[in-house]
């Protein structure tokens, strides 16, 4: 089954044409996504090849692309400055989900189109400022390498990109029913929770490793959920143990949090919850090849 | 990124938001022409404020209040230069004195948890926020504010009623706490605090003193912002770093880091720590990691010999780890960049330290061979993270 993303999903791409855009729809066509359009007003109604020899229509607006083809994921590439008003169409399109990849989003323009999208109640954002995910060997929508691990019955879930790759690298002998990477902005649209609760439901999924780093509480209100609702074995990893000071840490932010938003904090909490929690990213993979062959997979 | 508060009381003005007369001074000199004019407003007295982007100044000495202007030159002598919490002063603001009567407190920020805005404020201003937080909470009013609906009359009215302030003094209250809002929107702040925010003995409530930061992601639409771009404190390699677009942050320790990925290399900072406790330099310490350089993506020679010259060139690097995970970016191209970035230091007449490299993910095997096939100076190769942390932390201890 998967979270979020699966064999049924129907994937569209706002900002397709630019050059992230088509480096990026490239590979998610070689990954086997089902890419069903893109969108671009100036372009629409033409068809773009792709190496792989598949071709893919540009519609002029999200509503156009899915009345056409029935598209339910968009990943968004279009530049920071004009994040906010493709979110906001694709909100109003009311597709069910839209992978927002680009980096350096103001954040007021998150909060906006994030409470926009909360009060209409039918898009999930996953982003801004994330690789988006994968359900291997099921579809692929966003910029994680689809060739680092196959499919298996771990759910992954991270702030940070490139230990994404690390961790699904560390443990592809196993595989993973979805790999989520919800971004390290302030204001993100798919939290740890969303994630967690997505992967205790999913009959496909037999444990998760969640990672996290430093800055805000999301992993002091993960570990506070997972004692209260995972069943399934969670493994987790936190970056930042011995970086400084951050910039970002504004020292009212602390008093929002009630806690420091230390990377020795986040580990505290969550092993309080039971979360067997690495030291490095190998230490963390070994915890979780430890989980998986107790489970007998 | 934060702003000086002269730099905040000025946007506080252009909004419309009630503050006392101020003008900033680099010398004695300066400090006194100021204080002739400021202070003709308030009888000759005047506050010599230090302008350092760190709390505690009052605590430090760094706020005077004297009554001339000759006394003004002799208090801004005295506070250009102090160290403030590794902060050294270089500009003071003269600003025009009052008659405080109260002292009030009101800041919007970011809510990460609840993924909106939250507006705080208190009857009880003056003293650190943090401590009023912990000790009586009860006194800090919360309110939550809608990023789509902002701080209209309604929520302003909610934020003074829940603060308890008397009904005489909420309607003026409410229509700073509506000016300050527009300063959080209009320029994209992710902080506006005012600490105090003040009614004088002549019933005026005026914001004595302010702390803005600013998001730096809206830099594409506020292009006057560039003037808050603060490079005067930022460590020489940081500058460098910064004209070649290398996202860098100087540490302490004797460990080169560079990576792929900011998570990547926050992790390889403390593998690198861990691994470090292992082993002792001469002078007692264990090796540290001396930076964060996150090369990103798209590793290419150019910045690759960029990142590394940097690290070579800080004279507390002994020994440098390249922590690469293939993603995007295949590792023959990454070490392709290694092998040309030896190339075009070499050219520069600069000799390389002690690198440890580990490369792994999307073609690793031909990365790896084409490192051996070239053979170069100091370089080895680990194929592990934790491995390689341990042998760079070795290598610095040796050197």
């Amino acid at each position: 089954m998967a979270i979020f993303l699966n064999a049924d999903s129907k994937v569209i791409v706002q900002g397709m044409t630019g050059s992230e855009g088509m480096k990026h729809t490239t590979r998610m066509l070689a990954s086997g996504t089902n890419i069903v359009g893109g969108v671009n007003p100036k372009k629409a109604g033409t068809t773009v090849d792709f190496p792989g020899g598949q071709q893919v229509p540009v519609f002029g607006s999200v509503a156009d692309a899915m009345a056409a083809t029935g598209a339910n994921v968009t990943v968004i590439f279009v530049p920071a400055a004009f994040t906010k008003s493709a979110v906001i169409e694709a909100v109003d399109a009311g597709i069910p989900l839209g992978v927002v990849i680009t980096e350096g989003v103001a954040v007021k323009d998150t909060a906006e189109f994030y409470n926009y999208a909360k009060d209409k109640g039918s898009t999930r954002l996953i982003g801004p400022n994330c690789p988006g995910l994968i359900s291997p060997g099921l579809s692929n929508a966003g910029i994680i390498p689809a060739d680092i691990s196959g499919p298996g019955r771990i759910g992954l879930v991270s702030k940070s990109g490139t230990l994404t790759y690390q961790m699904m690298f560390e443990l592809r002998d196993f595989g993973f029913s979805t790999g989520v990477g919800i971004g390290g902005d302030p204001i993100i649209g798919t939290t740890h929770i969303d994630c967690l609760k997505a992967f205790e439901e999913d009959p496909d999924t037999d444990a998760i490793v969640m990672i996290g780093e430093i800055g805000g509480d999301a992993e002091e209100r993960a570990a506070a959920y997972i004692a209260e609702h995972v069943t399934k074995p969670v493994v987790g990893y936190v970056a930042g143990f011995t970086a400084p000071e951050g910039k970002t840490m504004g020292h009212a932010g602390a008093i929002v949090s009630g806690s420091s938003g230390t990377a020795q904090a986040k580990k505290e909490a969550l092993e309080a919850a039971g979360v067997k929690v690495g030291k490095t990213p190998s230490e963390t993979a070994a915890l979780m090849r430890e989980i998986m062959q107790n489970l007998g997979k | 990124m934060d702003l000086y508060e002269y730099q905040a009381r000025d946007i506080f003005e252009a909004h419309g938001v009630p503050v006392l007369a101020g003008e900033i001074a680099r010398t004695p000199q300066e400090a006194q022409a100021a204080a002739e004019r400021v202070g003709a407003k308030s009888g000759g007295v005047v506050v010599v404020k230090a302008q350092v982007k760190t709390g505690g100044r009052g605590k430090a000495g760094g706020v005077k209040v004297v009554k001339s202007p000759e006394a003004a030159a002799e208090a801004a002598e005295a506070i250009l230069g102090m160290d403030i919490k590794g902060h050294t002063v270089k500009t003071v603001m003269i600003a025009q004195g009052a008659k405080i009567a109260e002292e009030y407190y009101v800041s919007f920020l970011l809510d990460r948890a609840n993924r909106a805005y939250l507006a705080m404020c208190s009857k009880e201003g003056g003293m650190d926020i943090e401590t009023l937080a912990v000790e009586r909470p009860e006194a800090l009013a919360k309110v939550a504010v809608d990023p789509n609906v902002g701080i209209d009359e309604a929520k302003a009215q909610e934020i003074v009623d829940a603060a308890g302030f008397d009904d005489a003094d909420k309607p003026a209250l409410a229509n700073v706490i509506r000016k300050l809002w527009d300063v959080y929107k209009a320029e994209d702040a992710t902080l506006v605090e005012v600490n105090p925010l003040v009614k004088t003995e002549d019933g005026q409530i005026v914001a004595l003193d302010g702390k803005v930061s600013i998001d730096e992601n809206s830099s594409f639409r506020h292009p006057e912002h560039e003037v808050y771009v603060d490079h005067s404190k930022t460590d020489p390699l940081e500058v460098l770093a910064i004209e070649r677009h290398l996202n860098y942050v100087k540490l302490d320790g004797c460990v080169g880091i560079i990576g792929n990925g900011a998570g990547l290399v926050m992790s390889t900072l403390d593998v690198v720590a861990y691994a470090g406790e292992e082993f002792t330099m001469a002078d007692g310490t264990h090796p540290k990691p001396a930076n964060f350089l996150d090369i990103g993506g798209g590793a290419n020679a150019e910045v690759m010999a960029n990142g590394l010259d940097i690290i070579f060139e800080d004279a507390q690097v002994k020994a440098v780890f390249v922590n690469v995970f293939g993603g995007i970016t295949a590792c023959d191209a990454v070490a392709d960049g290694i092998v040309k970035a030896y190339d075009i230091l070499a050219s520069h007449g600069k000799s390389p330290k002690p690198l440890v490299v580990r490369l792994d993910g999307n073609n690793a095997e031909k990365g790896r061979e084409i490192l051996d096939g070239a053979k170069l100076p100091l370089l080895e190769r680990v194929d592990t993270m934790d491995g390689a942390a341990r042998r760079v932390a070795e290598l610095a201890a040796q050197h």
